[in-house]
């Protein structure tokens, strides 16, 4: 058996939350005041996700970079492999807000999209 | 090439007498260790010109102070640097401090310092009314004023470059070998021949006599520990205001600056590192206590940068002006503690004449030009020269620094013109950017990004003030 | 000189909502000035994600919260000028307001307003304001500005960071660090709490194991060229460096999220007049400032943690200017609002008699648990809400009632009570 504390980030109310785990099973939730905080435990013991946002290379854009992020949340321990991955793509601009960049972002089946608009332009 | 004089040491008082040299038909250097002038106690005094009622009568400290305060007029209009003759009080707390304010008065008119006057309490008051209550009373001296050091040095360099003459830095001097006709000057690999040296070198002009053979006096860095306050508090009072001085110096002050800014301090320790210049937590308390004591209203969380200079100490107690020992084509001008700042222009002149002295030939250039063209103050501009410079060149339409008003077009001058900017803190001190009460959160990214656009360097060796000081890391993308 | 009805200093987040709303309420002749290349304000370089959680019920990343009201803004054709400083703004005898602003475009010039919107934002607060002994290196960068050097120039600032300070960008700054390949040493708070959200210190800081040392400060710097490490130490309750405390890190990158303060210069110049503990103006419910026909909103008027509240505030600032341009005034007698006990601060500073419902911001003085928020007018109490939690480093948000409202004839009061008191 083994405990992991957690702080609840569901509403500022920021729970202290003792999780009791066995062979990586939630066996028990304690110290939150709602039933989300007891949801937000459990998948954060079990299969943490993050929403990733970088930049993206532009090449002949007004700006060097476009903010990015994953369409949908990438398991944690992925991170630092989608970083990598991002680090190395770049695009043309223009480039569109919501537009992909990269269907499948270092195979989580997550696209990326573009998070803001850049025009062509010449940047220094 | 071989120059008929090069001066060592970039700082107010080698640059006025590079200033000084370009007046004549000479070949002359100046060679400045850092990646700019203005690097060493040029850049962080006190920023004043003294009345010269502090150093003792006949000594060189006395007769430049008074000299040079006289000269300062014409020198900062013709260089276009700000100056402003606000007058000094220094305020006497005990019946003790009356007594030395009186000695000073008596002291200042023998140096020939003139309008010197007692105030008593009430009339110090209705001058300024934010200082003390506590105060016996004063003594006033009109012709002090301030001035922006750095300004002057750089306004100086430019003026003589603009004249003909050359600056080399990033050469620290290592060894003064005279060769009978010359001297031959090495820094590193690089090496520079002149006829002539002048010895400027601020708290390492020791080590330069001793390189060329003079072991006549040593240089103590001393420190002196600031606090600048944003222009909120720049208005607290007109007047520099001193404390009666003691051993170490003229005590803590508190004055306006050209800029509008309030400038504390400085504290005085003796130190044995000579670029230590490290602000201490003990130092900054002293200058809050002790400006505090002179002005109390001074409110120190309108703080916006805290700095320490090093004074150069001369173990002669007075400036060392004149040829080495030994070597009489080397001129001193070593010990420049204050009132070096307010001496330079008048050392400058005494300097020329030790080294026509010494055999250089002095003939007039004809070509010499006083007058360095104002840097464009887009700030200080009224609207119809606003709306004309903007017109022009869109770059004076650009703000980069927010807090202070510069434009894009004053970045580039300064990067232009005479002396170049090649760093962050270089173009901070030609143009204020950088300065205001954000200190460049703003506009530091828009500066690195220009400079590396002017100097066609990538922008992660933009560098903060030259050699490792490197503003960024790398590319992340 | 050209004239305006409405002129709208700052082309964030608040300058576009207040356009937006000052449009829905008729207003079709007016301006919006920004001095950077997009709108979007501070949003452009905050590409972090959780924003728009209250108003979209969707996170969003900085600049796609910017675009949803930036593609409205162009959908309704409502005229912006970048690039476009404003330098100063008066007030002429007759009430008319002079902008006096420059740009590489249309160069220096001065624009006419029947009224103004002040959305300028804020600035961070700098090394200089803290004191810190030691010497000037490079590497010591306000988090905001580190911030813009990675997100919009796709620069590292260092490799080896400490950040002072707990606030958003701070954390948020860790996070984007360590996800760039820097390694973070440790987050600094001089305080016992993080002015963080809590969200942002479990996703920002926990997630990657960076230590959040509260009750530290940075004591020295060192490093001649670029910073070769800071001394950090304890703080005691006086909030000064414990002796004994101090320990070396070894980094070239000190990164400041140390506090942000509204830019007020122009506030200043026009004579409006400012809160001393908010460091933004003095306003009534509907966010006119004590010069008829200046308006203020988003962190101009005082630091929000969430910019979907400075999107509501906004609002409110644009739909009243429209509301002042179509009446010529605003009218009735106002009371102040002031914070009472446990509050450090109350916006608005001051109520109009028959006020429109609205919400009181405000923030706590210390972390309380299981307290009670109570509104008072003359003594009496006009409203009060149980409140589980409130740190300084979150707002708060209490709207009041129409009902709750009519009893309003004197000055108010907000504070927090302890439960069982």
């Amino acid at each position: 058996m083994e405990k992991r504390n957690l702080t609840c980030i569901v509403c500022p109310m920021g729970c202290a939350l003792e999780v009791t785990l066995e062979g990586g099973k939630v066996l028990s939730v304690t110290g939150n005041t709602c039933p989300r905080g007891e949801q937000y435990a459990r998948e954060e013991c079990t299969h943490p996700t993050r929403v990733l946002t970088t930049t993206v290379r532009v090449e002949g854009g007004e700006r060097p970079v476009v903010p990015v992020k994953t369409a949908a949340p990438i398991p944690k321990e992925r991170l630092f492999d989608a970083m990598e991955e991002a680090r190395s793509l770049s695009v043309r601009a223009p480039v569109r807000i919501g537009e992909i960049i990269k269907e499948d972002l270092c195979g989580t089946g997550i696209p990326l999209k573009a998070a803001a608009d850049i025009g062509k332009g010449r940047n220094i | 090439m071989r120059y008929d004089a090069a001066v060592i040491g970039g700082g107010v008082t080698g640059g006025m007498i590079l200033r000084e040299l370009s007046r004549y038909r000479l070949k002359t250097v100046l060679l400045e260790k850092a990646e700019d002038v203005a690097m060493g106690a040029s850049k962080a005094n006190s920023a004043i010109v003294h009345a010269g009622f502090d150093a003792a009568p006949g000594t060189n400290k006395a007769r430049f102070n008074v000299e040079g305060n006289a000269l300062m007029e014409q020198t900062a209009r013709e260089l276009s640097v700000p100056f402003i003759r606000n007058g000094s009080l220094v305020l006497a707390f005990t019946d003790e401090d009356l007594e030395t304010v009186r000695e000073l008065r008596s002291r200042g008119e023998q140096n020939g310092v003139p309008g010197l006057a007692l105030l008593s309490p009430e009339e110090v008051l209705e001058r300024e009314p934010a200082v003390s209550r506590e105060i016996k009373g004063a003594l006033w001296a009109p012709t002090g004023g301030i001035v922006c050091p750095y300004e002057l040095t750089i306004g100086a360099v430019g003026n003589a470059m603009d004249n003909g003459a050359r600056l080399r830095t990033g050469f620290a001097v290592e060894e003064i070998r005279d060769m009978g006709e010359y001297f031959l000057l090495r820094a590193g690999e690089e090496t520079v021949e002149a006829r002539f040296i002048v010895n400027a070198a601020g708290v390492h002009a020791d080590e330069i006599a001793r390189m060329a053979g003079d072991g006549s006096f040593t240089i103590t860095p001393r420190r002196g520990e600031y606090e600048l306050l944003d222009k909120s508090m720049g208005g607290l009072v007109r007047s520099t205001i001193f404390q009666p001085p003691t051993q170490m110096g003229k005590g803590v002050l508190v004055t306006p600056t050209v800029d509008g800014n309030l400038l504390t301090g400085p504290t005085s320790e003796n130190i044995a590192d000579k670029e230590d210049t490290a602000a201490t937590a003990a130092g900054l308390e002293t200058v809050q206590r002790l400006a505090r004591k002179s002005v109390p209203g001074i409110d120190f969380r309108m703080t916006i940068t805290s700095f320490a200079g090093l004074r150069a100490c001369s173990s002669t107690h007075d400036f060392v002006i004149g040829p080495a020992k030994g070597a009489p084509r080397l001129i001193h001008a070593a010990g420049i503690e204050s009132p070096g700042l307010t001496s330079a222009p008048a050392i400058a002149k005494a300097v020329v004449k030790h080294l026509e002295k010494a055999g250089l030939v002095l003939e007039e250039n004809p070509d010499f030009d006083p007058i360095r063209r104002p840097f464009p103050k887009f700030r200080e501009m009224d609207d119809e020269e606003r709306a004309a410079l903007a017109a022009a060149d869109p770059r004076f339409g650009r703000i980069v620094c927010r807090c202070e008003g510069i434009t894009e077009g004053e970045v580039l001058e300064a990067i232009r013109r005479n002396p170049p900017a090649r760093s962050v803190d270089a173009v901070k001190r030609r143009t204020r950017a950088g300065m205001g009460r954000c200190q460049g959160g703003f506009c530091g990214p828009q500066v690195v990004e220009l400079l590396a656009r002017e100097l066609g360097i990538p922008m992660d060796e933009v560098t903060k003030s030259g050699g490792k000081s490197r503003m960024l890391a790398g590319k992340n993308r | 000189m050209k004239d305006f009805d409405l002129v709208i200093i700052g082309g964030g987040p608040a300058g576009m909502a207040a356009a937006l709303a000052a449009q829905e309420q008729g207003v079709r002749d007016l301006l919006i000035l920004d001095r950077e290349p997009q709108l979007g304000g501070i949003l452009e370089q905050c590409i972090h994600n959780g924003f728009g959680l209250h108003r979209f019920q969707e996170e969003l990343t900085g600049p796609e919260y910017a675009a949803r009201f930036a593609s409205r803004v162009e959908q309704e054709k409502i005229p912006y000028r970048l690039d476009t400083m404003v330098l100063d703004l008066s007030v002429c005898p007759d009430g008319g307001k002079i902008v006096t602003a420059v740009s590489p475009s249309e160069g220096y010039r001065k624009i006419r307003a029947r009224a103004v919107v002040l959305a300028m934002g804020c600035r961070e607060r700098p090394r200089g304001a803290l004191n810190i002994a030691g010497t000037r290196p490079a590497g010591i960068y306000t988090a905001g500005a580190a911030q813009k050097f990675v997100n919009m120039k796709g620069m590292l600032p260092g490799k080896r960071a400490v950040i002072l300070g707990s606030g958003d960008i701070g954390l948020i700054m860790a996070r984007r660090m360590t996800l760039e390949g820097a390694k973070v040493e440790a987050v600094c708070e001089l305080m016992p709490y993080s002015g963080g959200l809590t969200r942002n210190i479990v996703q920002c800081l926990e997630d990657f194991g960076i230590p959040l040392l509260l009750s530290h400060t940075v004591v020295n710097i060192r490093g001649r060229e670029r910073l070769t490490g800071v001394t950090i130490a304890a703080v005691g309750p006086d909030r000064k460096p414990i002796p004994g405390t101090e320990r070396d890190i070894p980094c070239d990158t000190l990164l400041l999220s140390v506090g942000l303060i509204p830019e007020n210069e122009l506030s200043k110049s026009a004579g409006v007049q400012l809160d001393p503990v908010t460091g933004g103006a003095v306003v009534d419910e509907c966010r006119q400032t004590s010069v008829p026909g200046v308006f203020a909103c988003g962190n101009v008027l005082h630091v929000h943690d969430l910019v979907d509240f400075v999107s509501e505030e906004a609002e409110i600032a644009g739909k009243q200017a429209a509301a002042y341009l179509q009446k010529g005034g605003m009218d009735g007698e106002t009371f102040p609002v002031s914070a009472g006990e446990g509050v450090r601060y109350v916006v608005p500073q001051r109520i109009r008699r028959g006020a429109e419902p609205f919400s009181l911001y405000f923030r706590v003085r210390d972390v309380a648990k299981n307290a009670r928020i109570v509104v008072e007018c003359n003594g009496k109490q006009i409203a009060s809400r149980k409140k589980r939690r409130a740190a300084p480093g979150e707002m708060e948000n209490f709207p009041l009632t129409a009902a709750q409202l009519a009893g309003v004839d004197g000055p108010v009061t907000v504070r927090l009570e302890k439960e069982g008191e």
